[in-house]
């Protein structure tokens, strides 16, 4: 067993992940020489620093939605039922791969991915069966689903409009942010133009028929995953949302029209203080850029709406039940934070699809913290600490710089067309990996405390060919007993209004509503639109670098 | 192995398998160790795979595979990396790979197996000594 290095004598310099020099103790003079109290204010009223709402969770706790789907959608209903049983009280929906590509279960680039890292959709039938029994109106669905999102959270609507719910009424989320699929994740379909153009469609159209759906979650998150620091990612995600905000002005909808259902997520490893801060400090930003940059007058559309959650890049392989601890420690970094909705990588999530013993875990970490641990009983518990009023200034400071470092360099969407961004991450990602291997950046039980170990024993979950194959002739018997010609007329829409300029959501709705697939809906636009070609460079330089 | 040229190795993510953190990160220690390293990007099927590593006649053919596909894609490509004439190169493929399914990677041919958390000193090492 390794040991770790001896405490040192000498006073150590502490820097925090996003770069800002950590003091031994902090007094008022701290929280004045870092901007004061101006921006701290009150729950509820802007700049929002300490919560959107102002009684937050002593109103009502943060709604708890792991991410989940497997096999077929049958597979997964029975664990969203599981869930729900449990207490959990939203659905986070996980696609297969070839769904989130854009390809249908039959495509031969689907082979072996069908049903494997999450739910197979090829058509409405397949949504039918996956949420069956699942009052939509008193749990919110999140789809995790972005090349393909017009489609699926077309079929959503559709789905919702059959079963007889008001979409005027409906809630639910879509991840449907893309630019961040270029970064980070990578089922992105089209090119970066026609992409943005996508996430507009949807946003322009919800804002009219279903105005309580929030057509995007803009993620930090998988860019964090990728290697950038806690304040790039909530920077980026910024700079992000600034790109969509911009895409659906320029199409004439006022800031208060669609801002208010604009959503976020982010991620929750790391430096407890720092991602505290990271939170209040972006709750403010965002309200500051929405007022001032924007000219939002409702407090809605200032709001950083959030998931907190996920944390998968702190978790490890070696000495897996530490990642139980380690998401109890997340968990609670995410309600400090004033999270509106949690969710847990479970502790067998870097091996495998979590079981649903390892989802009860992390669903029963999230309900000790409201029924034990008096996480819910007042409003942002660490409010009014010299520290971490400091570091929610100085972070803040942090995430401004970089968004104008980002602005210098040519703006968002120009830099992750280019791989700037990507290049940037993945250099930060070996850098630290540099750092992990040396020890220099701790990992307990990867470079310190380790132990010899055998392989874990745990639950894999199995993958059947023999399921795939059902999927197929499945989707097999959909395209056998639809109407051909409406599916042919439905598709030659999609295909028009792609080349038109159009909004492609009412054809897109009329195609799923026909029971048109995935894939051939996608294989439609991809005629028009044609594919994003990934640029590989892997460079070296600072982001300014690209706009000189 | 060479000792005037770079040891070329292709970098491959197959499927549609969209983490690509671990392979960049490789893909950079590589580079800084000395070697040509040429990356695939996402999304390259075993046909692709094989070709590209023909075209750089590439002595290390590396994989990167976190979405549980590696059994299916190494079974796909061995022969056709065999057919390509590659059958005397160096095999490698990292990433989520259960213990369980080591061995049978090792059995297709890929002869250096790095599960998630190997450290790039290793994987590196494993090359200088192992490429033809």
């Amino acid at each position: 067993m390794s040991k770790p290095k001896p405490p040192e004598r000498q006073p150590r310099r502490v820097i925090n992940e996003s770069g800002i020099e950590i003091q031994p103790l902090y007094t008022a003079a701290d929280v004045a020489a870092s901007g004061g109290e101006d921006m701290i204010g009150r729950p509820g009223e802007y700049p929002f620093t300490r919560g959107i709402h102002p009684q937050m969770y002593r109103k009502q706790p943060w709604t708890m939605r792991q991410y989940t789907g497997f096999g077929n959608a049958a597979d997964t209903n029975q664990r969203f039922h599981y869930l729900i049983a449990n207490g959990q009280t939203g659905l986070n929906v996980a696609f297969d791969l070839p769904t989130q590509c854009g390809l249908d279960s039959d495509d031969p680039q689907a082979e072996g991915e069908v049903g494997r890292v999450g739910m197979a959709i090829d058509t409405l039938r397949d949504f039918e069966i996956a949420f069956e029994g699942i009052d939509l109106d008193q749990i919110t669905v999140s789809l995790t689903i972005n090349g393909a999102a017009a489609i699926l959270i077309a079929m959503y609507l559709a789905l919702a409009e059959k079963r007889g719910y008001d979409l005027t009424k409906l809630r639910g989320t879509a991840q449907n942010d893309i630019l961040k699929e270029f970064v980070g994740r990578g089922t992105w379909v089209f090119p970066v133009g026609p992409s943005i153009r996508l996430v507009g469609d949807t946003i322009e159209y919800c804002a009219e028929h279903a105005p309580k759906y929030s057509p995007v979650s803009v993620c930090g998150y998988h860019i964090r995953e990728s290697g950038c620091d806690p304040a790039q990612e909530m920077a980026f995600a910024f700079c992000i949302a600034r790109a969509y905000a911009d895409e659906v002005i320029g199409r004439g909808l006022a800031v208060d029209e669609f801002a208010g259902r604009l959503s976020f997520n982010f991620n929750i490893f790391g430096n407890l203080f720092e991602q505290v801060a990271k939170f209040r400090a972006g709750r403010s930003l965002w309200a500051k850029i929405m007022k001032e940059q924007y000219g939002a007058t409702q407090p809605g559309s200032m709001w950083l709406r959030m998931i907190a959650g996920g944390g998968g890049g702190g978790l490890t392989f070696e000495q897996p039940e530490l990642n139980i601890v380690r998401g109890a420690y997340y968990a609670l970094i995410s309600a400090l934070s004033g999270a509106q909705t949690m969710a847990l990588c479970c502790y067998d999530e870097a091996f495998t699809i979590p079981s649903e013993y390892a989802q009860r875990i992390s669903l029963r970490t999230m309900q000790l913290l409201i029924e034990e641990m008096g996480l819910t009983d007042t409003v942002d518990p660490l409010g009014g600490s010299y520290y971490v009023e400091t570091l929610t200034n100085q972070m803040r400071t942090r995430m401004e710089e970089i968004m104008r470092e980002v602005d210098a360099g040519g703006g968002i969407v120009r830099l992750i067309a280019d791989g700037r961004i990507q290049d940037r991450v993945s250099a930060q990602a070996y850098q630290r990996q540099r750092e992990i291997d040396a020890g220099t950046f701790r990992k307990v039980g990867v470079n310190c405390y380790r132990i010899e170990e055998k392989p874990p024993e745990m639950e894999f979950h199995p993958y059947r060919e023999q399921d795939a194959a059902a999927q197929v002739r499945a989707l097999g018997e959909v395209r056998a007993t639809r109407d051909a010609a409406q599916v042919a007329a439905a598709l030659a829409r999609v295909r028009a209004d792609a080349r038109s300029g159009a909004n492609l959501m009412p054809a897109i709705v009329d195609a799923v509503k026909a029971y048109a697939s995935v894939g051939e809906i996608t294989a439609v636009l991809v005629e028009v639109f044609g594919r994003y070609q990934e640029p590989v460079a892997l460079r070296d330089e600072p982001l300014a670098a690209a706009g000189r | 192995m060479n000792g005037t040229k770079a040891i070329k190795v292709v970098l491959a993510k197959p499927g549609l398998d969209g983490h690509d953190q671990g392979a960049k990160v490789v893909a950079r220690a590589l580079r800084d160790a000395g070697f040509e390293v040429v990356y695939t990007g996402l999304r390259q099927t075993p046909e692709a795979i094989a070709k590209i590593a023909s075209d750089e006649d590439a002595q290390v053919i590396a994989l990167s595979s976190m979405a549980g596909t590696h059994l299916s894609v190494c079974r796909r490509l061995k022969p056709l990396l065999e057919q390509a004439g590659l059958g005397d190169r160096l095999w490698i493929i990292g990433g989520n790979l259960p213990a369980q399914d080591h061995d049978t990677l090792r059995e297709l041919g890929f002869r250096g197996v790095f599960a998630s958390s190997s450290r790039l000193e290793d994987i590196i090492d494993f090359i200088r000594t192992n490429a033809p």
